[in-house]
């Protein structure tokens, strides 16, 4: 436990002292539901987008979309760890694979809730009414955020930092986006599009954010299934492929 | 005791023989360089022994434990200074190294004893709280190896722990390298000559999975009937070629 709280103070250090880490995963979500917003005060009533981009509907999405950069996050400092040999300098320590996995996952569960809180806690300023669900909501981020973080441990431990940079940074975080309804509501692509996007994890993360601020914990919980599980295999996943690299290195 | 006996260590990927039947004893205290060309079988050698690999046969005992039956046992005697910088780069230098000490098991205050005892000896005193990732590749060396030596290794292992410094770097490692052959055995991998006649008390040599020669810097030119241990390297790893 204790080699497992070493690794993980260093895992908080050095996401939270990176300059990016704090405009992509702080800022720019906060930034994005603040222009969102303002478009959405100046659409005509008569549009139907106002209603995608209505605080209600809005935030909560907003909250799943910053999750995705918790993905590069995660897959930025395993691959340089892996790339610069600093796992390497570990192995050679007692240290067991359990603390290191451990060590990567954990201080990012708290980063990710601070970041969800700050989403609707920004939200709320910018009109979404106040209900005590949301702390509920915030709480039920956290399989999501689990799907962000197994995925970035996961592509940390395949790719070296350059993949990780395009794949995490570019493709992934867009992929995640428009694939989960947060910008309109997949069914009116419908067809193929939907059906990916209803079988991936991102779209009921945030049907399950949406639910869960509405306080109708029933509509919540089919997604919640859905995304757990998600949670669960890309969790094995990303512990295959950690353990898979240790042992090729 | 020997620091290292290896008997008939040997590691096979698929059709490749990495090592093959390595027989090689080091001494406590010694400060022993391994020499090959690439794909000659030294960083396969250094991970068995590292404990980062297990050997397909054979086995290595370092200061009588058994890489392959006591490897957790043999991680607690050594420390790896990798080729690479290995450095956690948002860290300070000192945040580095209470990382390693911690991790090794050391509670706070021996850590800090450690740091500053370790601070004054690499003269890291003056970056101390700057960040690794900031520092020029000759500190982030120095780093590397002061995290390896915090902890407190009876048998340390450096993977080209000069490569690509500038002179100065270079000759200021060399300093420190030698400074610590009192205190425990040195394992080191290079591909200068210069720096491994500099340094080691005897030089292996290695080719093709094997251990070509054993012996000081003259024994190896003596035997090789060379003037230089660059010249006598080239003769020794080419008969392998043979």
């Amino acid at each position: 436990m204790k080699q497992t709280l070493l690794l993980s103070r260093r895992t908080a250090k050095e996401v939270l002292r990176d300059p990016l880490t704090i405009f992509f995963g702080l800022g720019f979500p906060l930034v994005v539901l603040g222009l969102l917003s303002a478009i959405q005060a100046n659409v005509p009533a008569e549009v139907p987008v106002k209603s995608a981009f209505s605080p209600e509907l809005l935030v909560p999405g907003i909250t799943v979309f910053g999750l995705s950069f918790m993905t590069l996050f995660a897959a930025l400092l395993v691959s340089r760890d892996r790339c610069s040999a600093l796992l390497l300098r570990l192995y050679t320590t007692p240290l067991r694979p359990a603390h290191y996995i451990f060590g990567y996952l954990l201080p990012m569960v708290p980063i990710a809730l601070v970041q969800t809180a700050l989403c609707y806690g920004f939200g709320l300023i910018l009109g979404l009414p106040w209900k005590g669900a949301i702390l509920t909501a915030i709480l039920l981020n956290l399989p999501a955020a689990l799907v962000f973080i197994s995925l970035g441990l996961l592509c940390g431990s395949l790719l070296n930092d350059k993949q990780v940079g395009g794949i995490c940074g570019a493709l992934l975080t867009n992929l995640s986006a428009w694939l989960s309804g947060i910008w309109f509501d997949v069914a009116l692509v419908g067809g193929f599009f939907e059906t990916v996007a209803k079988v991936l994890p991102f779209y009921h993360a945030v049907e399950l954010q949406r639910a869960a601020y509405a306080g109708t914990l029933a509509d919540a919980l089919p997604h919640l299934w859905i995304v757990l599980a998600w949670a669960a295999a890309l969790t094995i996943a990303a512990v295959w492929a950690f353990l898979h690299q240790m042992k090729k290195n | 005791m020997n620091a290292i006996e290896t008997k008939q260590l040997t590691k096979k990927y698929k059709d490749l023989t990495a090592v093959n039947g390595l027989d090689l004893e080091v001494r406590e205290g010694e400060l022993f360089a391994l020499l090959g060309v690439n794909g000659a079988g030294k960083t396969t050698t250094i991970k068995m022994l590292s404990g980062l690999t297990r050997p397909t046969s054979g086995d290595a005992l370092l200061l009588g434990k058994s890489v392959v039956t006591e490897p957790e046992a043999v991680k607690r005697l050594i420390a790896v200074s990798p080729q690479e910088t290995a450095v956690a780069p948002k860290l300070s230098v000192a945040e580095n190294l209470e990382l390693m000490a911690r991790i090794s098991g050391a509670d706070r205050s021996e850590a800090a004893r450690r740091i500053d005892a370790l601070c004054e000896q690499l003269s890291l005193d003056q970056v101390r709280r700057k960040a690794a990732g900031k520092l020029s590749g000759g500190w982030q060396r120095r780093l590397s190896i002061a995290m390896a030596l915090i902890l407190e290794p009876k048998i340390l292992f450096l993977d080209e722990p000069t490569l690509g410094l500038d002179v100065l770097a270079r000759a200021e490692l060399w300093e420190l390298i030698r400074g610590l052959k009192k205190d425990m055995t040195v394992i080191l991998t290079t591909h200068y000559m210069e720096e491994a006649e500099a340094l080691s008390d005897r030089i292996g040599v290695m080719g093709g999975g094997k251990l070509l020669r054993v012996g000081t810097a003259e024994e190896l030119k003596e035997a090789a009937g060379a003037a230089t241990l660059e010249e006598a390297f080239i003769r020794i790893a080419k008969e392998v070629r043979k």
